[in-house]
């Protein structure tokens, strides 16, 4: 085995050459750029290059050693364990996500910012040093150890899957959406290129694969995210560092909102989406006459345009409205009420980006404020448990190492999300001082060419040929990935930020399928079914559970499931209420025993799953039934302090673990068994 | 032998004790700020009203020094109780 200073020195020079190569890459694509290669292209070599570099280093760590394939030989570096994990940590979600919302949201957005990197603290004072010292493979195996036996092994193999399956859909289906729109394939298509970018990773070298290539992908992420922002600072700014100059556009943006918000023509704009709000609930009250009145309508609407001869491009729009009306009642009604909300929700100013807590009353603002401290606990908390960031601290050649490294991921983490804020002040800055209030038939072609895509939308509702705030619509997804066009910039920042995108998805996928993998495999096959499997056998098990696993989860992104978006964000109550509680009490209470930890564990994750299905119009649960207008996604702070309350008045009521439970609680609280300390015991 | 368990238990007491520390800023770093965001945000910060600052870089700002304090004075406790490894 390699030492680590030398390990670290040589890591270091191939990482170097590696960013330098791809900063030579795109350097080289934007001056081919300008001699007139197509965007088409600048896409295509964009992502295969980075996914063959990524396949390259996958195929390059090849390995049939169990420890190097679940743990990467316990020998990486903090720092460069802080890169995989912040690569593993950040999603497609997070990449191309929170911009969008923190576009729209404003100061609401900013429980993900806090919540996302708070988790972090949590993570390095309860959990990393000592999962790192116990030294095994999975989490379930530390629930395993601690709460004897298998019962607390399979509840969290269970809420593992749960919670990572999810997640693991939610990227798949975002490195979708990437391939589809820079390399124009198909989206089915993209999700199975997808997955062949994610499977070369993981597959032939899991955990020391993933690894290295989640270093590889979080320096391109990182460079991708920075250098739009940078650039669009800049131009307004004169100063290239966003993050620290963003507060004075932010007084600048106020201004703005202010002078956009009482203007005459924005107020009759949004007068008009009010009435046509007002038309649609009375349309849904006349269900179903109101449905045949349309229909017919707009059946000689058409005849009328027929008759007149009006040109055929005519004809086929009114032709294709009749086509799309709703054809039963139920339809019709989900689908109004829809439209209804969205043209209401237009005939208000959005609240202003700064302002804390928005709501018409006082009871309104108060319960803005409940939900956004809500929300910041839970995203804390889930990030504190989610299997796959926790495994993650298992790599580490050290217990001080471990406590490291959370510090580098939560610097390399804290990198993007204190950019993030500024993106959207950027963006929005730019949308309202250019766009708002120009000529519609003059707008740049970013709109049309998104708007073609479904993206971008404009409907000059009182037409008077400007383009006024609340007619315009862009798509929450594709705010980060439209920025560098809104700046101006070349076509290959596009491409870059495209890249990165693809690479917090693939990164997060990785190693959400390895935890998956290795919770079936080594959690359920190896420590129960089968204690007597080879190691040969174990890996091939692993390795087919991997496969089987990700082509499911391929399948189920193929079908462009609408809910899985916010199935994410229900991952982090999940698995802060299943693990939270147990793993942490395991640590530092050394009386919390298997009968309390396993009841903890099901109270936590039960109350969870039943306040959303009450909560949640897709169970078809209501926020009437809401405990403190706490909404469905930060339901887990019910779980969590349900589950730390159940298992300590369970684990009372019931015998004490045993002694060697107790010795091992003794043994992962203690830091490395250091020689000095070994040395001192020999004299005694 | 008596000695290293009684060296091992006043580390213990000793990590207890910084770790309740930290969590309290680490709560109050997290959730004052937020609780008392429209009170805050009369006040500016370079530009920044300081509510808004507060959530979107101050905390975590904050989060990055916990983290760090942590890892240092855990390695010192280490050493001061003898349980270090040289390197």
């Amino acid at each position: 085995m390699t030492s680590t200073p030398a390990l670290f020195r040589r890591l270091g020079r191939y990482y170097a050459v590696y960013a330098a190569g791809f900063v030579c890459l795109v350097i080289f694509l934007a001056v081919a750029e300008q001699l007139g290669l197509s965007p088409r292209w600048i896409g295509q070599i964009f992502l295969f290059s980075t996914i063959a570099i990524y396949a390259a280093i996958g195929v390059m760590s090849r390995t049939s050693d169990v420890s190097e394939y679940y743990v990467a030989g316990r020998r990486v570096p903090a720092l460069f364990n802080g890169m995989a994990t912040a690569a593993d940590w950040m999603s497609a979600a997070s990449f191309i996500g929170l911009a969008g919302t923190l576009y729209y949201s404003g100061f609401v957005g900013l429980a993900f910012v806090t919540g996302w990197t708070g988790g972090y603290v949590l993570v390095a004072l309860l959990l990393a040093p000592f999962l790192r010292k116990f030294g095994q493979f999975t989490i379930p195996d530390f629930l395993g150890a601690r709460y004897e036996g298998h019962f607390a092994r399979v509840v969290g193999v269970f809420a593992g899957v749960l919670a990572s399956f999810v997640y693991v859909v939610a990227q798949i289906y975002g490195v979708g959406l990437i391939t589809s729109r820079f390399i124009g394939i198909e989206f089915e298509i993209g999700v199975f290129v997808g997955l062949a970018g994610i499977l070369v990773c993981s597959f032939l070298g899991g955990m020391r694969a993933v690894t290295w290539t989640q270093v590889a992908q979080y320096l391109i992420l990182i460079i991708a995210y920075l250098v739009p922002v940078a650039i669009l600072s800049y131009k307004v700014t004169g100063v290239p560092v966003p993050q620290a100059v963003y507060g004075e556009v932010l007084q600048d943006l106020g201004v703005k909102e202010l002078e956009l918000f009482s203007e005459p023509r924005e107020n009759e704009v949004r007068l008009q989406y009010r009435y046509r709000a007002e038309e649609y609930a009375r349309k849904i009250a006349d269900l179903p006459e109101s449905l045949v009145a349309e229909r017919v309508g707009q059946v000689e609407r058409v005849t009328e345009l027929r008759t007149q001869g009006a040109p055929a491009r005519e004809i086929a729009a009114a032709e294709r409205t009749l086509r799309d009306l709703p054809r039963t009642s139920d339809e019709a009604r989900i689908k109004w009420e829809r439209a209804r909300q969205d043209s209401l929700s237009r005939s208000v100013n959005p609240p202003p980006h700064a302002e804390a807590h928005p709501g018409a009353d006082r009871a309104a603002r108060d319960s803005a404020r409940n939900n956004f401290i809500a929300l910041t606990f839970v995203l804390m908390v889930g990030t504190a448990a989610l299997p796959h960031i926790l495994m993650r601290y298992y790599t580490t050649p050290s217990v001080r190492e471990a406590r490291r490294s959370v510090f580098w991921s939560l610097f390399f983490i804290f990198l993007l999300y204190v950019t993030a804020p500024a993106y959207a002040v950027f963006a929005k800055w730019e949308v309202y001082s250019n766009l708002i209030g120009t000529d519609i038939g003059s707008l740049p072609g970013w709109v049309a060419s998104w708007g073609k895509v479904g993206l971008v939308k404009i409907e000059d509702i009182n037409g008077d040929g400007i383009l006024q705030l609340a007619e315009l619509t862009i798509n929450s997804d594709a705010i980060l990935l439209i920025i560098p066009e809104i700046a101006g910039l070349p076509y290959v920042v596009s491409g870059l930020v495209a890249a990165g995108g693809l690479a917090a998805a693939l990164s997060t996928a990785d190693g959400l399928l390895l935890t998956i993998s290795h919770a079936l495999s080594h959690d359920l096959y190896y420590k129960m079914v089968n204690p007597e499997a080879s190691t040969q056998r174990r890996l091939v098990i692993t390795k087919s559970q991997l496969l089987v696993v990700a082509v499911v989860a391929a399948w189920v992104a193929s079908l462009r499931p609408d809910s899985i978006l916010f199935m994410v964000g229900l991952a982090f109550s999940i698995a802060a209420s299943a693990f939270f509680p147990a793993l942490v009490l395991g640590i530092f209470w050394k009386r919390a025993n298997k009968w309390g930890a396993v009841a903890g564990m099901l109270a936590g994750l039960g109350v969870t799953l039943y306040y959303i299905v009450r909560t949640h119009p897709f169970f078809g649960g209501s926020m009437a039934d809401a405990w403190f207008d706490i909404n469905p996604i930060s339901c887990g702070v019910f779980g969590v302090p349900l589950g730390f309350i159940v298992i300590a008045v369970i684990s009372l009521l019931t015998p004490p673990p045993p002694l060697e439970v107790q010795a091992l609680v003794d043994f992962v609280r203690m830091p490395d068994e250091g020689r000095k300390a070994l040395e001192t015991e020999n004299r005694l | 032998m008596s000695d290293i368990r009684a060296r091992q238990r006043a580390y213990w007491r000793a990590t207890l004790r910084l770790t309740s520390i930290l969590l309290l800023a680490w709560a109050a770093a997290s959730f004052l700020p937020g609780w008392f965001a429209e009170d805050l945000n009369a006040y500016s910060f370079h530009g920044w009203p300081l509510g808004f600052y507060m959530a979107a870089q101050g905390a975590l700002i904050i989060f990055l020094l916990i983290v760090w304090i942590y890892d240092q004075w855990m390695t010192r406790l280490e050493r001061r109780y003898g349980l270090h490894d040289e390197d």
